[in-house]
């Protein structure tokens, strides 16, 4: 799955729509590219932790592709670096 | 010095926020704010009207005011955000900070933003005046 524009809290609503209906039983493996979102509110990171909990409950992995580096700002300084994958 | 200052009244609700952020983003632009300040300006931003527009007025509707006040000098500036509501009485600084050392299991859903936005902003306030609630961030560049 891609992301791109803002992930702001109007867009995580449809973000965590399509979180549901992707990660169900038999996903074993997720990957989620962000190179071209350059916004995540906190709203979006709850999504983004959901969608981290979904997997391991599902024994799979998840994966964050090419997150620009002001994103990646926002996931260190909430500690959501040490729970997520990155490549 | 240039100075720069915007004010909106808006009907709080998620509707309106697109509206809200573009006059943010449109005013750092024009005052000259780096990029990466100014996403972290518009995630504190955006986490303070959310907050209004989910907990201020529930479960009727009211509305939010918001100013923006930037100053500029070459390539140094600063930017003051004012958001006024008459909803309930609320500080948003008082929540407690999301333990972000817990695995993913046990981390808490909420506080995130309001934790982000104390991080990221060199001065924040809150006052209850007249009414209404007056919530300020303030960062520098």
């Amino acid at each position: 799955m891609a992301i791109a524009g803002r992930l702001d809290t109007n867009a995580a609503v449809d973000f965590g729509k399509a979180i549901e209906e992707t990660l169900v039983d038999g996903v074993t493996a997720f990957t989620l590219d962000m190179a071209d979102c350059a916004y995540v509110a906190s709203s979006g990171l709850r999504v983004i932790l959901n969608a981290q909990k979904k997997m391991n409950s599902l024994q799979g992995t998840m994966v964050l592709k090419n997150v620009v580096s002001d994103v990646m700002e926002v996931f260190e300084m909430t500690g959501f670096s040490d729970i997520l994958t990155f490549e | 010095m240039e100075e720069i200052e915007r004010s909106i009244e808006v009907e709080a609700t998620l509707e309106q926020l697109d509206y809200v952020m573009g006059l943010l983003e449109e005013t750092l632009e024009e005052a000259g704010c780096p990029m990466k300040n100014s996403m972290l300006i518009a995630v504190s931003v955006e986490e303070l009207y959310v907050n209004v527009v989910s907990y201020a007025y529930t479960p009727n509707i009211g509305n939010c005011k918001i100013r923006v006040h930037a100053e500029c000098e070459e390539e140094h500036g600063s930017v003051r955000i004012e958001l006024r509501d008459k909803g309930i009485p609320f500080n948003p600084w008082l929540r407690e900070d999301p333990d972000t050392t817990l695995s993913a299991e046990e981390r808490q859903i909420g506080g995130l933003g309001i934790f982000m936005t104390k991080k990221n902003m060199d001065r924040y306030d809150y006052q209850y005046a007249d009414g209404e609630n007056i919530v300020t961030i303030e960062k520098d560049w």
